[in-house]
């Protein structure tokens, strides 16, 4: 995909897993850079994204209930008896 | 940090450890790993099937699927890439014997149809003005915002609602790629998926879950 060289927010939008992923190609990565250089409410859409992506680092995992646990290292005690 | 092994394949420092831990039935070598992967393997179960329970089944499965053939692990993938390996495959065989055998594959070209904007159409100029398809106004930069507010358990709450929302699809490949940390590569082989569909339901389940925190950080100003 080549893009156009008058790149609108509203295609930048769409393009930006493109772009964390490395998926663009050089010319694209460089129109899109480019946009963003001269467009603050793309930096800012940028920065929200960045954001977003650090909260759903941040989600607690899944508790394990203590008897699963407890199932468990049953398993691994008669696993090791074998 | 890789280093060569006997037998040509590759496989991590920290792996070789843990497994020769294990293998020498070390139990709290085994606690450990369990604690570190264990609370991923049951989110990535419930993906596959449909309740809690049978989440926790597969997980337990899983665990005597990797002690019966820790013996057998070459190292030629990451302990973590074989771990998860066998656990779709438990997981997978229980969703099919429960009536669920429809492969994310499938599910993932359900999703990929509905194709709708990732930002709301009238945030941005209308056809006809000048700058059309430009930002009508600038959004606001989140990390204008106290790091508290972002990070709050209710910040948290308002994603994990979202993310409960999400088409099938969308919420594996986002909760194996941004939740669990896995890589693109990892979440293809696990959900039978191409690199090309596995980057779109990852950007429209990305850009959702940014639609709704920026709805919820604007509406308690």
């Amino acid at each position: 995909m080549k893009l156009a060289d008058d790149l609108t927010c509203a295609d930048l939008v769409e393009l930006v897993t493109e772009y964390h992923e490395g998926a663009l190609s050089p010319p694209d990565r460089q129109r899109f850079e480019e946009h963003v250089v001269f467009c603050e409410g793309c930096a800012s859409f940028l920065d929200q994204m960045r954001s977003t992506l650090t909260v759903l680092g941040r989600i607690t995992e899944e508790d394990f209930a203590p008897e699963t646990m407890d199932e468990l290292l049953r398993a691994f005690q008669e696993w090791r008896r074998e | 940090m890789a280093e060569l092994v006997a037998g040509g394949s590759v496989t991590f420092g920290d792996d070789l450890a843990v497994v020769a831990a294990l293998r020498a039935r070390d139990e709290r070598a085994f606690v450990e790993l369990v604690r570190t992967h264990g609370p991923t393997m049951l989110r990535v179960a419930m993906l596959y099937v449909r309740s809690r329970a049978v989440a926790e089944e597969v997980v337990q499965e899983t665990w005597l699927g990797v002690l019966s053939s820790i013996d057998r692990f070459e190292g030629r993938s990451t302990l973590k890439t074989w771990l998860f390996r066998i656990l779709t495959n438990v997981a997978k065989t229980r969703a099919e014997r429960e009536g669920r055998s429809i492969p994310f594959s499938a599910l993932g070209a359900a999703d990929l149809e509905h194709d709708e904007p990732s930002v709301d159409a009238d945030r941005f100029l209308p056809e006809g003005e000048r700058w059309a398809n430009h930002w009508a106004s600038s959004p606001r930069r989140f990390d204008a915002l106290p790091e508290h507010r972002l990070l709050s358990a209710e910040a948290m709450g308002v994603i994990q609602e979202e993310i409960d929302r999400l088409p099938e699809a969308q919420r594996a490949v986002a909760t194996m790629r941004d939740v669990a940390g896995f890589g693109s590569d990892e979440v293809c082989e696990a959900l039978g998926i191409s690199e090309v569909n596995q980057r779109v339901l990852l950007h429209r389940a990305r850009t959702k879950v940014r639609r709704a925190l920026e709805s919820y950080l604007e509406e308690d100003e």
